[in-house]
């Protein structure tokens, strides 16, 4: 069905036509990678291998160049996303006040290190930098939703709100 | 040219505008140290090693990178610079394997000799060290990321000068490496293994495979009898290890020195290189007049071969099917040879020294086994065989001056332009000129081709047959270029000579080491030192054009009959395979 890839994959065939799409709207303009990436994650979720070595052929630049900005920026990811996002605020404020404690917690709680996600999909844990809530420290956001003064023993309450909601 | 008025060190200075002040240090015999920089491949600022004060300027400033302007007041060495520099270089020490005593690089790491000028005798700052796998899986390259200092000179060389691009600087801060993309191994990408990363790493984080104890056991089998053939380019180089200025020709010595490690015939790859003209040159003249693929493209360089089936499969009918001289070298040696002295060629190991990383990968090729066994046994660079020497307890400077063996030793002057970039072009053209013409050649030398242009063009007369466009690129991102160019049908070449190390094969990823610093210390650029090296041994040659060799004559006459005959199509010719760039994106089976 005339697919870039040649999978014979009906979906893929979609994923390559956006993927072109997005390279025609920035077409000879100066530093458009970062758009270009940030555009493509937007849709697909993530910028796995084939996505990111496909936009360095048609943009004609190493592959290693473009994984070395999707790695070095903390916005990019070459993993899907959870349903939700857990992300625990590092901050000095947060830290100082048991922000380690808690990640170490939520790692234990949902088997997974910082930056994974789970194996059903559910959640996706990350660290943060300041959220400039110190005076909640410790805080962690959860698609967004703010939860503050935390202790260890309320982490899986957190967990468990989100756990069956879509 | 602008000048500007600028004072270093309390030394007032005339120096044009727009170079560094790193640069402007220099003219005043002033050496800024270095770590990250390379004349013409790194210019970044990276390492902050070369930190200088510059009047009104905020804090330390980089030299490789500060342009130098009117009036500027810049001074190199205080208590606040001296102090600077060496916090610099033991930070870099604070994440760095200690392993001095026995890392390759011990006594020619450009980290190790910048601890010492600053007079490092203590390691400040103490903390966790950086772990990541060794990669080990390429026949030709070793990473060893532990020992990478973040300089980025091989990043800068695969991506601007070879525009091959594997290597580049992956995530952030205290994870970040220096990686082909996505963690995979050397062997899993597009990597050609041209070794010009080895050639700019200033510690021990990338090397060659080493095959040395490969070529020890050899020697000291008694059921084998070891050959050796080197190429044209590791003659003009290999004394540079031993002392010797660069552009130093050691013919005699190297030779001396082989014999001495063991080998049971000492052969020269320059008599492979004389056959390989006969077989392009027919070749070329086969195509012109047959109306074959044109422009023909030369195909003794691996590197280049591979980075033709990643990125340009479109031209591998334009490569030349003659293997490159080594591999011819090892498919007669093996059967012309062993036949000519009643050796089972079974017991014949065949051992090549070469300028190139990236023969070792052509070595490995299974479709290279006409011979009936593995056409070469082991492929040595300029570097492992000076370790060889080394470790033999040879004193080299006191070796006679000893000749080749014969017949495989026996050579001419154009086998030895091979080394140098436009000489396998002007190799060609003076055999293919006196083929065509009938006429003998008067001036032999085409200047048009030599020298360090990244592409060169001439066009010769060829009467009858008419005139000859040819081109000549050397370093990657050169050919890219001129790729390109006939790609897009802006050229109309018939000949074409293609190598993947700028320089050509003197400049090659398996000859000795130059340094940052002596980089900017040499008058002239260290490959056009080696290529004049072997100009004047081309100049000073009895014969000089391929179609004298009188042992190939011989060949031909004993062995092979005629240049693309039979006989030649099995032994001395190849085929290529188009290989994806990105494993990931090629069509599953």
């Amino acid at each position: 069905m005339g697919c870039a890839c040649q999978c014979g994959s009906g979906q893929k065939e979609d994923k390559f036509e956006f993927i072109d799409r997005v390279i025609e709207r920035y077409k000879g303009q100066e530093g458009s990678m970062i758009p270009i990436l940030h555009s493509i994650q937007q849709k697909l979720g993530y910028l796995p291998e084939d996505v990111q070595a496909y936009i360095a052929e048609k943009m004609e630049v190493p592959l290693s160049e473009i994984y070395g900005i999707v790695s070095f920026y903390t916005l990019f990811s070459t993993q899907p996303k959870g349903k939700h996002k857990i992300s625990v605020c590092m901050g000095t404020a947060c830290y100082v006040r048991g922000a380690g404690l808690i990640l170490d917690e939520l790692e234990k709680e949902l088997g997974i290190r910082v930056g994974e996600t789970t194996k059903d999909g559910s959640f996706t844990l990350e660290a943060c930098r300041c959220l400039g809530a110190c005076g909640l420290a410790p805080v962690l956001t959860v698609d967004g939703r703010v939860h503050g003064r935390l202790t260890v023993d309320e982490v899986d309450q957190v967990i468990a709100e989100y756990k069956d909601k879509e | 040219m602008e000048m500007v008025n600028i004072t270093i060190d309390g030394q007032k200075l005339q120096v044009p505008e727009g170079i560094t002040v790193l640069e402007a240090a220099r003219t005043a015999g002033i050496k800024i140290p270095t770590l990250c920089y390379l004349k013409e491949i790194n210019k970044i600022g990276a390492c902050r090693v070369c930190l200088v004060e510059v009047e009104r300027a905020r804090g330390l400033q980089a030299s490789c990178v500060y342009p130098v302007a009117e009036g500027i007041v810049v001074r190199t060495n205080t208590p606040a610079i001296r102090e600077a520099r060496k916090a610099v270089v033991e930070l870099i020490l604070s994440n760095h394997p200690m392993e001095c005593l026995t890392c390759e690089r011990n006594t020619n790491c450009e980290l190790q000799a910048l601890a010492k000028q600053f007079g490092i005798t203590d390691i400040r700052f103490q903390g966790e060290n950086t772990e990541f796998p060794k990669d080990t899986s390429s026949p030709a390259i070793v990473r060893n990321p532990d020992k990478c200092v973040l300089c980025r000179r091989c990043v800068s060389v695969c991506n601007q000068i070879q525009g091959v691009g594997v290597l580049g600087t992956t995530e952030r801060g205290f994870k970040s490496i220096v990686a082909p993309p996505f963690e995979h191994l050397l062997s899993e990408v597009d990597c050609v293994y041209c070794g010009q990363c080895v050639n700019v790493c200033p510690v021990g984080a990338l090397t060659e495979k080493d095959d040395t104890q490969l070529v020890w056991d050899a020697i000291n089998d008694p059921d084998k009898y070891v050959v050796v053939q080197t190429a044209p380019a590791v003659r003009a180089a290999l004394g540079e290890e031993f002392g010797y200025p660069v552009g130093t020709s050691v013919t005699g010595k190297m030779a001396a020195a082989l014999r001495r490690l063991g080998f049971d015939k000492v052969f020269d790859t320059d008599f492979t290189a004389d056959l390989t003209i006969l077989e392009e040159g027919n070749e070329l003249l086969a195509r012109v007049k047959e109306g074959g693929k044109l422009p023909l493209i030369t195909s003794c360089s691996p590197g280049w071969v591979k980075f033709c089936e990643h990125n340009y499969p479109e031209f591998l009918e334009n490569l030349s099917t003659a293997k490159s001289p080594q591999q011819m070298f090892g498919a007669l040696a093996k059967t012309y040879y062993a036949q000519k002295i009643g050796v089972d060629p079974a017991k014949i190991f065949s051992v090549s020294i070469m300028p190139c990383t990236a023969k070792k990968f052509e070595r490995q090729r299974p479709e290279l086994r006409d011979s009936g066994f593995a056409d070469v046994d082991a492929v040595l660079t300029t570097r492992e065989l000076a370790k060889m020497i080394k470790v033999a307890g040879m004193d080299f400077a006191a070796l006679p001056e000893e000749k080749f063996d014969e017949p495989m030793g026996i050579s001419t002057g154009a086998a030895l332009l091979f080394g140098a970039t436009g000489g396998v072009m002007e190799a060609a053209l003076r055999t293919v000129y006196e083929v065509v013409t009938g006429k003998t050649l008067q001036d032999l030398d085409f200047v048009a081709v030599r020298g360090l242009e990244g592409v060169k063009e001439a066009s010769v007369d060829l009467p009858p047959l008419g005139t000859v466009k040819v081109a000549v690129a050397h370093g990657l991102a050169n050919a890219r270029k001129l790729l390109n160019k006939v790609k897009a049908g802006e050229a109309d070449y018939q000949f074409i000579e293609i190598m993947a190390c700028p320089g050509g094969c003197v400049g090659g990823g398996g000859q000795p080491l130059v340094s940052g610093p002596e980089r900017m210390a040499l008058e002239k650029d260290y490959r056009a030192l080696r290529a004049k090296a072997i100009y004047a041994e081309d100049a000073g040659m009895p014969l000089r054009k391929s179609h004298e060799n009188p042992a190939v004559q011989a060949l031909y006459e004993e062995y092979l009959v005629k240049p693309l005959g039979e006989k030649s199509h099995h032994l001395l010719h190849t085929h290529y395979t188009a290989r994806p760039k990105y494993q990931i994106l090629a069509p599953k089976e």
